[in-house]
């Protein structure tokens, strides 16, 4: 078990990994995972940009009932103020008398909630894609590659327009369209990892043993390809985020009274002469996550993928 | 021999185009026909004998197949048909409107973006680790991090509503009124080819031939210009494709925000208003114009880079 532990950390010296034994004493070797995570720790934006955002979830997670103010409470005494202490409106209020703080953390609900629900199921079409036509490779590899680079060069952001204005503007269809259009570089990049993993020996020994093709995929190919994975769920959630907030900005995003930073922001464009602060902070809070999101993403991959080949 | 095989990439990849249309164009239709009402419900019911001459006379009435068939073959002779929105006009002149003007902010944009992106990303490269690399790298990443439609607001309020110093939206084809847009549309791809070429510049700049020719004795600047920059620029054009897609997708927003008359805002407004022939025209159209720039930058590739051979069987 240990020895196996070992192996995985590639080539990494151990010094006499035999002493430990000899002691007596539990050896931990040094998984890639766990040289990965010093590697990312070493990664100053990255560790910086991981705390703000750990700030921000819980932000917006609890920040709004901790506030005095409903997201859709009119205050008719601060119509379109200014951030102020005093009125308690830290970040103002937009036309109609609506907090723009709470409106912005509610907002953030949204707009994260899609970025990891369609992150979601990008990375399950986009994974279960790759590896079977990876790992059965042939004619069925050559079909469902050509299929993505078909679908790769359509233009995906008309698709989704086509999508909301067709069906509607319900949240669930904006995760499942911008779901749906965004698996393609998943596909690929998984199908390429498994690729070379299919001709490694412990594939190989699992299939002399019998073992099934499905059951070798989920329990021997999939675990092998988290790293890759991990890095591209991290630089797929702001695009995600983006997409959701710019749909939001056209108008075909998730309806009042739900909001997003991108409807927000749309909003806020709106009266940004007269009130310049309904535009600021949440223009501010989605620049930050989408910066942050591809500062950890980018740390993540240096980390688990020194060559840097995405 | 090279020159054939270059030839014959290109038929090959030409052929290989008509599915990929072929699938948008069907997409488009039947997505656009499983929409709940259609044209003609309006809020005003017409008379059944009137509203089937109407569907008559535009083969509504046919079944759903031979409507599919019928938009196809109206499709190869070029004509999308007439705007259900904008009466009196028909498809193929809205397009004939919006796209120069689009055309040629995307143009604009993206010249400038290839010029000040490579020109940044070099620089950064040449003091690699240094603090204007990290600064560089921390602006790039941040244009790419912020949306258009958080720079375009941003830059009217600053530039033109506070400075006053150009015009906050309009079109008249004046460089006053390009400036924003263009910047706007730019930005992210600048960052973006910023950010590609440094990394591919540090890669050539640790190779042999490089070493070589800083051995020979020739100057620095030479040496970038004649010998590294043209490799460095590979992955650049590769991503020309994407980022023409990027700036096409762009567009939509900043001619809604800037309020120009481009394809964009026309696809926005059909989008809004339901008007199935001119969103689907726009969506056509513009999945041709990307599948043949993307031919287009798949070709300067090969020609670029001499290590690819299409006469050898892949």
């Amino acid at each position: 078990m240990n020895m196996e532990a070992k192996t995985t950390s590639g080539g990494l010296s151990v010094e006499d990994p035999f002493a430990a034994v000899f002691a007596g004493e539990d050896i931990r070797g040094r998984s890639l995972w766990v040289d990965a995570w010093h590697r990312l720790l070493k990664n100053r934006a990255a560790v910086v940009s991981g705390i703000i955002m750990a700030v921000m979830l819980v932000l917006v997670l609890f920040g709004p009932m901790l506030l005095p103010w409903q997201a859709d409470f009119t205050d008719w005494d601060h119509t379109a103020s200014p951030p102020s202490l005093e009125t308690k409106h830290w970040f103002g209020t937009d036309a109609v008398g609506r907090d723009i703080l709470v409106r912005t953390l509610e907002g953030g609900r949204i707009s994260l909630l899609v970025g990891l629900v369609a992150t979601l199921v990008s990375l399950v079409i986009g994974v279960s894609y790759g590896a079977i036509a990876g790992y059965y490779g042939g004619m069925t590899d050559r079909v469902m590659m050509r299929i993505v680079d078909i679908i790769y060069a359509l233009p995906f952001m008309f698709f989704v327009i086509l999508l909301m204005v067709v069906f509607g503007r319900h949240i669930v269809l904006i995760f499942v369209a911008i779901g749906a259009v965004n698996w393609l570089d998943m596909a690929r990049i998984v199908r390429g990892q498994t690729l070379s993993l299919k001709n490694t020996e412990f594939v190989e020994a699992a299939r002399a043993c019998g073992v099934d093709h499905n059951t070798i995929i989920r329990h021997h190919i999939i675990p092998n390809l988290l790293g890759v994975v991990m890095v591209y769920v991290t630089l797929t959630i702001p695009q995600v985020i983006l997409v959701e907030s710019f749909l939001s900005f056209l108008g075909l995003g998730v309806q009042e009274p739900m909001s997003s930073w991108g409807a927000l922001v749309n909003d806020g464009a709106q009266d940004m002469e007269s009130a310049p602060w309904t535009l600021v902070f949440p223009a501010a809070f989605l620049t930050v996550t989408l910066y942050c999101f591809n500062y950890i993403g980018d740390g993540m991959r240096d980390a688990l993928d020194p060559k840097d080949h995405l | 021999m090279r020159q054939e095989g270059v030839m014959h990439h290109a038929v090959v990849r030409l052929l290989g185009l008509v599915p990929t249309l072929l699938v948008l164009i069907t997409i488009a239709f039947f997505l656009i026909r499983m929409a709940p009402g259609g044209p003609f419900d309006g809020e005003k019911i017409l008379p059944a004998e009137i509203r089937a001459n109407l569907d008559a006379n535009y083969h509504l009435d046919e079944p759903l197949v031979q409507q599919y068939f019928r938009y196809l073959g109206q499709i190869l002779t070029g004509d999308f048909g007439p705007s259900f929105q904008y009466k009196d006009w028909t498809v193929n002149e809205l397009i004939a409107q919006g796209f120069p003007v689009s055309a040629t902010l995307g143009g604009l944009a993206m010249l400038a973006a290839f010029i000040l992106g490579t020109l940044i990303g070099t620089v950064a490269a040449l003091r690699q680790n240094s603090a204007t690399d990290y600064s560089i790298m921390g602006v790039a990443m941040l244009g790419i991090s912020i949306p258009n439609f958080v720079i375009a607001p941003l830059l009217i309020l600053v530039l033109a509503v506070y400075a006053g110093w150009l015009p906050a939206g309009g079109w008249d084809w004046s460089w006053q009124r390009m400036v924003l847009p263009v910047i706007t549309l730019a930005l992210p791809v600048v960052a973006y080819i910023a950010r590609l070429t440094r990394g591919s510049m540090i890669e050539v700049l640790h190779s042999n031939y490089i070493r070589t020719a800083r051995a020979k004795g020739l100057p620095e600047s030479l040496v970038i210009r004649r010998h590294a920059f043209k490799p460095a620029i590979l992955p650049v054009i590769s991503y020309m494709g994407p980022a023409t897609a990027a700036l096409i997708t762009g567009s939509v927003v900043i001619e809604r925000i800037y309020s120009i008359p481009g394809l964009g805002s026309y696809f926005v407004q059909g989008a809004l208003n339901r008007d199935y022939t001119l969103v689907m025209g726009v969506v056509i159209f513009y999945g041709v114009v990307i599948v043949v720039l993307n031919f287009i930058v798949d070709l300067l590739y090969a020609w670029l880079n001499p290590r690819i051979r299409y006469d050898e069987t892949q």
